[in-house]
């Protein structure tokens, strides 16, 4: 279980950083440092553990300082003149490591973290003298709670110590009250086992799916990344910046506005984009109405308009699928619709068995040949269609704004109206969202951002 | 249980008074445990043999490092980004935001209940709602921007339809969709405002159905806690990723509920997961203070996003517009920003005063921005 409030540092790496600042030949350096009279050994100034840090990790004081600050934080150095001023000061101020019995990983849920030390400390004990059940529980606590194990160990025999100090009836009382309390207390193993066979199971199904896929080779897949971050480094704002400014930065909307839902005329960056691929064009709903009316002129149509009532399908409201699937069926499938639609046999008889019993996957296949159409077909000729080119050449390409000449006069940043507004203004049918970005399209009321 | 009955004498003996115990373990129960026993042994092996054959087939194609196929490409020069907004309003710890669409408004949800959804440009509150639990580790936007939907330690996930009615009282109109046995710790809208999918500290995900709040769909297997999800932006819209504190990040199929894929090379609690643009890959963020992208048409890890001096768990992560930079929000108060093609670390930006605890890039890649256990939010530019 997360511990939300305690777990919050990854132990094990301040942990590496800890030990490798008192490694003895690549550590700190450590003195005597004075504290009014007293001399204290093995302590070390502030200033030297930033300069470890700067040193070793090869960061700026700026990061040195923060790293730094952390560990005395979280209790892995303490300062000895002001034990509870916890911040690191980059002078002579003198501070000391803290002893790995109070480390915060310690800090566990303690039932699971007691209960390894108590089996631990029987283990060492004598060898063999778990039960059945309990080696069964130290293995598998051995596994979830495996990074803090050497703890465990340490705690066992550093337990084990103290007890033998002590006189050797004690000794057996408080084993005894010990195992009582375990044997009442113990987490049970059952549900621990079947948990974890269950997880097993999983693991073991999706190695063996995983071992039929097919893969692609590291050299085709990661060109990819540099291809795809390539053509769209001039669309991306925070590398490129943006036109005419970044709102965020000039207070300035227009950016927004000339980049709304639906504009008169789009910018140019949004029309090139529509050509890296067909999933651009159709998630823009200016793009998807270009390209409709390019259909249209096809006399293929009927085709986008097949796959928007799927997508209604798949993504609307569950009460009105069976409506809906009857509905496509009418317009694009039966024999003599009015917009039929052309899907290889296979596809379709598959489509009009699930049809008897319809759900919101049905149309899957169907609406899945259809989209690849469309993209290997009318798609490329649609970017080398005049429509496509004169929207390019018309396109706008704002004017970059010059920073203002005062600038320490801030604009005034202006509301939009909310797109919950919509709702309250259009019927219940068209509030319903259709698709992604599609907020407020209807509502008549002013611009939208 | 002989062993059990010398125990009780010689409790009574030390304490010279009866010890009530429990009754020890019945000798049936023992065989059945025995029997689990060698079940699980030979499950385990088997999972072992057959993980080893998968990482031996997933290296034969691994060819080249994505470094060096980035040695061409350009590098970044310096990097400055600033706060630009600071939002005021949480009486305590952030833990989660989403982004609205239309680029400007987003939702935040805090330690102490409170919903709260604000214009981030102008910094005003236009809608907060308190929730009847603590903890909201979750909230989310609908893609229509007239609702979100939010939960957390009380097991569920509820959507609030938002009014402009300024007498309206948002919590009269909540509609109760999800309910997991544990923790809600993440939600998402699908394509529209009429699905839900949520992760749980049951170790489930969920599809659920808003209107009538049926369970679609649920997707079992990770061992632990699910502390996160993210939709694919592909073409047929039908996989999501999640990750979990059994270390692993599993694909899932939303029709079948099947795990198709599954990485299991980090080191402690993933804790953030997010598609890179193209969503042939996705980014994790975990407590061992890495970030790794993993490749799912290679099926493997092909890059690891850490430092020594990076010490600390990664909360939050998100790519910018281009998939080019990498921005991950750290426990350590900090925001690293990394160049995800030749790995290296670009900048560290300070500000917040506590833990940061979730972060998203704006979606038209304008901003990011990140809420932080220090009560406030920031927008980044």
């Amino acid at each position: 279980m997360k511990e939300w409030n305690i777990k919050c540092v990854n132990s094990f790496s301040m942990e590496k950083v800890i030990v490798a600042m008192q490694d003895p030949d690549m550590g700190m350096k450590m003195r005597n440092q004075r504290l009014l009279i007293t001399v204290i050994p093995h302590a070390m100034t502030g200033r030297d553990v930033i300069d470890w840090l700067i040193q070793k990790y090869n960061i700026c004081e700026e990061e040195a300082l923060h790293v730094g600050g952390m560990l005395v934080r979280y209790g892995y150095i303490y300062p000895l003149k002001e034990p509870r001023s916890l911040v690191l000061r980059a002078d002579e101020t003198p501070y000391r490591f803290q002893t790995p019995y109070f480390w915060t990983s310690t800090r566990w849920p303690a039932s699971e973290l007691d209960y390894a030390i108590y089996l631990a400390k029987k283990n060492i004990r004598k060898q063999g003298e778990l039960m059945e059940y309990e080696k069964e529980r130290y293995s598998l606590l051995h596994k979830r709670i495996n990074h803090t194990w050497d703890f465990v160990v340490m705690q066992a025999r550093e337990q084990l110590r103290a007890s033998k100090q002590r006189r050797k009836a004690d000794r057996i009382v408080l084993e005894c009250q010990e195992q009582a309390y375990w044997l009442i207390n113990r987490p049970p193993v059952r549900s621990l086992t079947l948990h974890y066979s269950a997880v097993l199971y999983h693991t073991i199904e999706s190695c063996r799916r995983a071992l039929g896929r097919n893969r692609v080779k590291s050299s085709i897949c990661l060109e990819g990344f540099v291809k795809f971050s390539e053509q769209y480094q001039n669309h991306d704002p925070i590398m490129q910046g943006c036109l005419p400014s970044n709102p965020w930065i000039s207070d300035d909307t227009a950016h927004w506005t000339m980049n709304s839902e639906i504009v008169p005329v789009p910018t140019r960056l949004r029309v090139e984009r529509w050509s890296f691929s067909f999933m651009e064009l159709l998630n823009d709903p200016i793009g998807r109405r270009e390209f409709m009316t390019y259909l249209e002129k096809e006399f293929s149509a009927e085709n986008l308009c097949f796959w928007q009532a799927c997508e209604d399908i798949r993504h609307g409201e569950s009460s009105k699928i069976i409506q809906k699937v009857e509905d496509v069926y009418k317009n694009f499938l039966a024999p003599g619709a009015a917009r039929w639609v052309n899907i290889d046999s296979k596809t379709m008889d598959k489509t009009l068995e699930g049809i008897k019993h319809p759900h919101r996957f049905v149309m899957d296949d169907a609406q899945l040949h259809i989209y690849f159409l469309m993209k290997k077909d009318s798609y490329p000729r649609y970017l080398k269609s005049d429509l496509y080119k004169n929207m390019l050449a018309k396109a706008i390409v704002p004017q970059e704004t010059k920073k203002s000449v005062f600038p320490f006069m801030r604009r005034q940043r202006h509301s939009s109206p909310s797109p919950a507004q919509a709702v309250t203004q259009v019927t219940e049918e068209d509030g319903r969202a259709m698709g992604a970005g599609k907020a407020g399209t209807n509502s008549a009321a002013g611009s939208h951002v | 249980t002989r062993h059990l009955k010398t125990l009780a004498l010689t409790l009574g003996n030390c304490h010279g008074q009866k010890i009530y115990m429990r009754s020890p373990p019945i000798p049936e129960m023992a065989t059945q445990e025995v029997q689990l026993n060698e079940t699980l042994a030979h499950l385990k092996t088997e999972s072992e043999t057959l993980k080893s054959k998968l990482e031996e087939e997933r290296a034969k194609l691994h060819d080249v490092e994505l470094h060096q196929v980035a040695e061409k490409v350009e590098g970044l020069g310096q990097f400055v980004m600033k706060t630009r907004r600071t939002l005021k309003g949480h009486g305590n710890k952030v833990l989660c935001m989403d982004w609205c669409k239309d680029k400007r408004r987003i939702v935040s949800s805090s330690q102490d209940g409170k919903v709260i959804v604000w214009d981030a440009f102008t910094t005003n509150k236009e809608h907060a709602v308190t929730m009847p639990c603590t903890w909201v580790m979750a909230c989310a936007y609908a893609p229509s921007g007239c609702a979100v939907a939010c939960g957390g330690l009380d097991n569920k996930c509820s959507v609030y339809p938002l009014s402009l009615d300024k007498n309206e009282n948002l919590a009269a109109k909540k509609k109760s969709v999800a309910m997991h046995t544990n923790y809600l710790s993440a939600c998402s809208f699908t394509n529209s405002d009429m699905q839900i999918l949520t992760s749980s500290g049951d170790g489930t995900c969920a599809l659920w159905d808003v209107e009538s709040g049926q369970l679609l769909q649920s997707f079992h297997g990770h061992a632990a806690d699910v502390l996160c999800l993210d939709l694919a932006p592909s073409e047929t819209g039908n996989t999501f990723v999640s990750g979990g504190c059994d270390k692993k990040a599993n694909v899932w199929d939303m029709r079948s509920g099947q795990c198709i894929q599954s990485f299991e090379t980090h080191e402690s609690d993933i804790n953030s997961v997010r598609y890179y643009p193209s969503g042939d890959a996705f980014a994790s963020g975990s407590d061992d203070a890495t970030c790794r992208l993993y490749d799912l048409r290679a099926d493997r890890e092909v890059a690891i996003y850490s430092k020594e001096s990076i010490i600390f768990g990664v909360s939050s992560v998100d790519f910018s517009l281009s998939g080019r930079l990498l921005f991950g929000g750290y426990n350590d108060y900090t925001i690293n920003v990394w160049d995800v093609l030749k790995g290296t670390r670009v900048s560290i930006l300070f500000g917040h005063e506590n833990r940061v605890s979730t972060l998203r890039v704006s979606p038209d890649g304008t901003a990011f921005c990140t809420g932080s256990w220090d009560h406030t939010l920031r927008i980044w530019a």
